[in-house]
């Protein structure tokens, strides 16, 4: 069953074309990443499937649902967390889940949430105390407190400290324990290949690759071999590296000579995410 | 209904957790009216000066509640895309106005009987004679000028320059129609000015009721003008108002 499926979605904002006739499914409990440099049309695509915005063409379905009409049914089960939202200042932590929680029909328990985003020692503080990552934490309690189905999450670690990254993605983690389906956007390379399932790149509006971190590392099964020769340094891709491996070291031990600096490594998903987006540059 | 009550409550805890905001909106009108009731002396209108000022000063505390206090509160909620998050709950959006303008009215009722409280504890001001006259004024009122101001906030692009605006309008408007103090000796173009405003109509109405002890539905002009005051505010914010911030 799929969580969300989108065919041919379009959308422009006068003569700029952001979204270019995407097409991805996100199965149930799966977190989807969307990856893709600023001004790719992740976040276009991702407000469109929350419903904020009206899309120009394609079909889109978000549990089940056409979120151009997006009911209380739809509200009820999605969590969206926003990029740069702000919360009310001078709340407490407390108050601020309870009043969303207020809106759901079914919420879940706010001491709960409060405790599963790690703010239970701030449960009375004012927000406008609570430091960066702790607002982030906030937003993401905030969007869980109706006890959504679906979680919308963009670029939730921009501007994060390592520490305050690294406490994120454990708590992004925690979602798929939960068994909700997760959307999330990032420019963080790493941050795909640590929580998604599967990965789509989007680029000027397109897809140019979807497939598990795994499927895009290793989709042309290219090897990377590099080694320095009189001081240079040499690159040799190849699909087949046990041959090209063994002509190498065969003719350096002809040679007498050493393969300096050797190394064989697989393309990381950074290496094939940079290949991607530079044909852009093309 | 519940989704109702929970939002009115929201915003009432809103409302007075946020210190400046309250201060602001509702301290400052109480604050002038004791300032200008001890400076103003002898009689305004044929009745005691401080009475006049009461009942002028109700017109001003609205403008400040439920007009300026609800137009900064707006655009700052919408630029820190606290409107937007609301949008992606099972909040209806009808339910979320209906529930502003409802903790506006409350707060300005509040502000009307802490105006005659604080009016007869330091001055020695009667109690209006029509209670229910009264009332209606503070329904109408808080109405027409939430109206305004929900239309408004949709004219503010950025959320500093917002009680600068706000201000920009209030303050002149409430010296042009009376609402700090009578405008007969002003000169007859600053007259003629406040004459088109709606807040002269609320200090008008205000006086009528409050002073003369005239009922509230005698007043028809008064009534009227707000009336179409509050209905191009709805047009306005049908118009303008936006549940995203600017994008920069």
């Amino acid at each position: 069953m799929n969580a969300i499926s989108v065919r041919g979605l379009r959308k422009a904002y006068g003569p700029l074309e952001a979204v270019r006739g995407v097409d991805f499914d996100i199965e149930e409990g799966e977190v989807f990443g969307l990856l893709g440099p600023n001004g790719a049309g992740k976040t276009t695509t991702v407000e469109i499937l929350e419903g904020y915005r009206r899309r120009d063409a394609g079909e889109v379905s978000v549990l089940g649902h056409d979120p151009e009409r997006p009911g209380r049914d739809f509200r009820e089960r999605i969590g969206v967390v926003l990029q740069q939202a702000q919360l009310w200042p001078t709340l407490t932590v407390r108050e601020t889940h309870a009043v969303f929680a207020g809106y759901y029909a079914k919420p879940r328990d706010v001491d709960e949430v409060i405790e599963l985003v790690g703010l239970a020692d701030k449960r009375d503080a004012r927000v406008k105390t609570l430091s960066g990552g702790q607002k982030r934490r906030l937003d993401l309690g905030v969007a869980l407190v109706g006890d959504p189905d679906l979680v919308f999450l963009d670029e939730p670690t921009t501007g994060f400290d390592p520490a305050a990254r690294r406490a994120a993605w454990e708590m992004i983690r925690s979602l798929r324990a939960l068994g909700k389906t997760v959307l999330l956007t990032t420019h963080y390379l790493d941050e795909a290949e640590q929580l998604a399932d599967r990965v789509a790149v989007l680029r000027e509006g397109q897809i140019v690759r979807i497939g598990t971190p795994r499927e895009l590392t290793t989709g042309d099964n290219e090897v990377e071999i590099r080694y320095r020769r009189n001081g240079e340094e040499a690159v040799v891709r190849t699909a087949e590296p046990t041959r090209v491996l063994h002509e190498l070291t065969s003719a350096a031990l002809a040679r007498g000579e050493e393969l300096e600096r050797l190394e064989v490594r697989r393309p990381t998903l950074e290496d094939v995410y940079l290949a991607l987006v530079d044909e852009a540059d093309e | 209904m519940k989704l109702y009550l929970h939002q009115v409550k929201t915003e009432q805890l809103v409302y007075w957790r946020s210190r400046e905001a309250a201060v602001f909106t509702f301290i400052f009108p109480l604050l002038l009216f004791v300032l200008l009731g001890s400076v103003y002396s002898g009689h305004i209108y044929g009745v005691p000066a401080s009475q006049a000022l009461l009942a002028a000063l109700l017109g001003y505390g609205c403008a400040m509640v439920a007009f300026a206090g609800l137009a900064i509160t707006l655009v700052l909620r919408r630029e820190q895309a606290i409107l937007k998050r609301l949008r992606a709950t099972p909040l209806p959006p009808v339910t979320y106005v209906a529930a502003l303008l409802s903790s506006t009215l409350v707060v300005f009722a509040l502000e009307t009987v802490a105006l005659f409280l604080l009016g007869r504890a330091v001055f020695g001001t009667p109690f209006p004679a029509r209670v229910g006259s009264v009332a209606l004024l503070v329904v109408l009122g808080s109405l027409c000028f939430a109206a305004m101001g929900v239309g408004l906030s949709g004219l503010i692009r950025s959320g500093e320059g917002s009680s600068a605006v706000v201000n920009l309008i209030v303050l002149p408007m409430a010296f042009l129609t009376g609402a700090f103090g009578p405008t007969h000796h002003y000169p007859r173009f600053l007259r003629a000015v406040g004459d088109v405003l709606p807040l002269k109509y609320l200090v008008d109405l205000s006086n009528a009721v409050y002073l003369h002890k005239h009922s509230f539905w005698s007043q028809g002009t008064a009534i009227g003008v707000l009336l179409a005051w509050g209905a191009a505010g709805v047009v306005v914010a049908f118009f303008k108002f936006r549940w995203e911030p600017r994008e920069a």
